[in-house]
């Protein structure tokens, strides 16, 4: 019985065994934390990196897929060597520096974008308890809000280092773009702080036994999901790269094993905002919805990963499938669309944890039935403002359409002569 | 330390973006220098002739027959077409007739031909809308097929030199003509596929609905033609207002826009795909026997004099201008390349809009450097 629920819960029992033993071996706690941290690195490292190469690998067979073709499928079973071929290539290639460009600001952004998305790992349970994280940080969320925010300083530095005029326009979307996603994004989380009563990842983990908040609040979930795929700056909302518009964006002029930094970056913090949604609003490692007396029986290390694939696949899915968005229209959807519902979010999340506080008192979690009134709620929110959005223009608010001069200089409205 | 910075203290400067002549979206090696300001393009100018390869000069020096490979390298994504016109300027100098099967497969491959460009340009359109390659490589699919017959016809796949002065250069062979009527039986299905995907999908309408519009008078002023103008609700194609070939035996209708901008034209090219479908059902139920080519001799000295002949290409009004002295090889050489000319548009179409505007108004053109450089 204990060996098998070792088993099952593999990487937090590891790091539960390490620590105690450390502890019984009469060693100072910082250095029992400094040793932890140390291999808790090593280890998440060791997790996140064949995670993203599978990713790289899943990403082009699935896209291909989609789109009818083959796929990479020459290198090793089914082209799953390809990332690593890719990744020798990349590094034997020269790297070249703008002559004009800030060689500081050059060189440290796509690490800056690295580190940012590897830092977040750190709070992430994917096992068990408090032992299942690195570190059970009381300001899990805050946390994860900061260091995420960093990788907006790296593509800005690209951009601005680079002294190229395609990196320059791409930082400056970058900029907007990001900054103004992280508000809806950030009210989206504060929904399930509201709803956990704590900072904590592994608290809010612990509250998703019976409704993974997905179901709580699909509202959130919603707006916390666009928002990070337009600071992931995925398609549809890849303005940053726009690769049929600024060629490749903040990274036009970055070559080798420079540019395989930020690809990776990217990868990494594709992989860390699956992670976070799946923590966030999938129940993180627990197999909805079997409840805690007999959800040991699955390991947690088949089910934490099964979850954060499903949502990597899903992003690939919208990658596939729509077309870019213009910035305005992003920034409109930011301000006049997500802000906005985010903040009834937060609204209607607050009415009913006092409900909860007043008359469920007796609950040790969320009430559940709530999840009847938040779905259709959902539903009726997004449709409403929807509908509203569009009547202020939303799509196409802020183009300044000067209309088609003519040969004197005058501009014309072209409505006025084209027949009805 | 105090900072004192008021607005009018800050100086700004537009700010000057080359895109291209090597870029992702400018289908080949075009040029557009534009001010900015912010992402608002204030003023555009369009720089042509980065593959420019002086056809109509080289054409000087070669005999009529010789000239139909170069045809083939003008607009090379509608090379059919390209031949077609040639061919009809230089029967028309000469007064050459041309065997009535040989017309019918001109015309069988002409409008074969639109449909593959067709697919081509919305593939594009959506490519550079931001669509990851998902849609053009659907289309890519049908236009596979497309080139699988012509393969059969003619042994080619993007430089077919098919059509001869007097017809063309072969007859079809045995297994062209149920290959043609499978794919005519079943692109309807995949026309269907694609409106389904796209027509509706919001944010290809807030992309493309009201941006980058086209008066009808400035169409007709600059000289626009084909699928751009007929968006911007010019009532205007040569298969019916100037029936050359045997267009006028065909029942089809002419499609037309109505706002002139994005969305009209993709329409319009959608609209396009399926009039060439009506027009080859009827072309191969009609088909006749006979040869396909008459008699020419092969070093053709057409009597002195001129003569022009145009053509509804894909891309628009395809015309070649043809001078004789009297020898073997044209006096002059010049093609009215319908690309360049709706390409001349450009800057009155973008000014005012974004950067992500201005990619999408240029791929709404439809343009093949080949042709607009030639």
């Amino acid at each position: 019985m204990e060996q098998w629920k070792y088993f099952l819960d593999l990487l937090a029992q590891v790091h539960e065994t390490f620590v105690l033993t450390l502890q019984g071996a009469g060693l100072p706690s910082s250095l029992i934390v400094f040793l932890d941290s140390l291999i808790g690195i090593l280890l998440i490292l060791a997790f996140v990196f064949p995670i993203v190469i599978i990713f790289i690998w899943l990403e082009r067979r699935f896209i291909a897929w989609m789109q009818l073709r083959p796929g990479p499928n020459r290198c090793g079973p089914a082209g799953l060597l390809q990332p690593i071929a890719d990744a020798i290539k990349t590094l034997f290639k020269e790297l070249v520096m703008p002559e004009k460009g800030d060689k500081l600001v050059h060189w440290v952004a796509p690490m800056l974008v690295f580190f940012a998305a590897l830092m977040m790992f750190a709070v992430i349970p994917i096992g068990r308890e408090r032992y299942g994280a690195l570190v059970d940080l009381n300001i899990g969320v805050l946390y994860i809000v900061a260091v995420g925010s960093i990788g907006v300083i790296g593509i800005f530095s690209a951009g601005w280092g680079s002294s190229n005029k395609y990196s320059l326009l791409g930082a400056m979307r970058a900029i907007a773009q990001l900054v103004s996603y992280e508000v809806p994004m950030v009210l989206a989380v504060i929904g399930v702080v509201l709803v956990a009563g704590s900072l904590s990842m592994v608290d809010i983990v612990d509250q998703q036994e019976f409704t993974p908040f997905i179901l709580v609040q699909p509202l959130g979930c919603f707006i916390y999901f666009i928002g990070a795929i337009a600071e992931l700056n995925r398609s549809p909302m890849d303005q940053i790269e726009a690769e049929s518009e600024l060629t490749t964006g903040y990274f036009t002029e970055y070559s080798g094993m420079k540019f395989a930094t930020f690809f990776l970056g990217e990868y990494v913090s594709t992989l860390a905002v699956a992670v976070i949604t799946v923590t966030l609003f999938l129940g993180g490692w627990r197999p909805w919805p079997l409840p805690d007396s007999i959800d040991w029986l699955v390991p947690t290390w088949i089910v934490f990963p099964a979850k954060v694939f499903l949502v990597f696949t899903f992003i690939l899915w919208m990658r596939a499938t729509l077309v870019r968005v213009r910035i305005d229209q992003i920034m409109a959807f930011s301000w006049k669309f997500l802000l906005p519902v985010a903040l009834i979010n937060i609204f209607v999340m607050a009415l009913e944890v006092l409900a909860w506080q007043t008359w469920f008192a007796g609950w040790a979690r969320f009430p559940w039935f709530f999840v009847f009134v938040n779905i259709p709620l959902a539903v009726v929110i997004v449709m409403v403002w929807s509908r509203l959005f569009f009547k202020l223009g939303g799509g196409r608010v802020g183009v300044r359409a000067l209309w088609p001069r003519d040969s004197q200089g005058v501009a014309r409205d072209p409505k006025a002569s084209v027949p009805a | 330390m105090e900072l004192e910075i008021e607005s009018r203290d800050i100086e700004t400067q537009p700010f000057m973006l080359n895109i291209g002549p090597s870029h992702p979206s400018t289908h080949g090696v075009f040029r557009m220098r534009t001010t900015l300001d912010g992402e608002v393009i204030t003023e555009l100018e369009p720089v042509f002739g980065y593959l420019h390869r002086g056809i109509e000069k080289l054409a000087e020096g070669r005999t009529y027959a010789q000239i139909i490979p170069f045809t083939d390298r003008l607009d090379y994504l509608a090379s059919m077409t390209a031949n077609h016109g040639y061919v009809m300027a230089v029967e028309k100098l000469a007064g050459i007739e041309v065997p009535e099967r040989g017309e019918y497969l001109r015309v069988i491959m002409d409008e074969f031909m639109r449909i593959s460009n067709h697919l081509m340009a919305v593939g594009f359109l959506t490519n550079e809308l931001g669509a990851m390659m998902t849609p053009l490589l659907y289309m890519y699919r049908e236009r596979e097929k497309i080139l699988d017959l012509f393969d059969m016809v003619c042994g080619q796949r993007l430089t077919y030199n098919y059509m001869r002065i007097g017809g063309v250069s072969h007859d079809i062979p045995p297994e062209f003509l149920p290959a043609a009527k499978k794919f005519i039986q079943e692109m309807p299905s995949f026309i269907e596929e694609y409106d389904e995907l796209l027509m509706e999908n919001e944010i290809l309408l807030a992309r493309t609905k009201g941006v980058g519009i086209l008066p009808k008078d400035m169409a007709i002023n600059a000289g626009v033609s084909g699928p751009m103008a007929r968006a911007s609700a010019v009532d205007w194609d040569l298969r019916r207002d100037d029936p050359y070939s045997i267009y006028d035996r065909f029942d089809f209708d002419v499609v037309t826009g109505t706002a002139g901008d994005i969305y009209d034209r993709y329409r319009v090219r959608i609209g396009e795909m399926w009039q060439s479908l009506r027009i080859l059902d009827q072309a191969i139920e009609q088909l006749p026997e006979g040869t396909v080519c008459t008699k020419v001799p092969p070093l053709l000295r057409p009597p002195k004099g001129d003569a022009y002949a145009h053509i509804e290409a894909p891309k628009g009004e395809l015309g070649y201008y043809l001078v004789s002295d009297g020898s073997i090889a044209p006096y002059r050489f010049r093609v009215r390349p319908p690309a360049q000319i709706n390409l001349g548009v450009l800057r009155d179409m973008a000014l005012g809009w974004k950067v992500g505007d201005l990619i999408v108004i240029f791929g709404s053109v439809d343009i093949c450097m080949g042709e607009v450089d030639r």
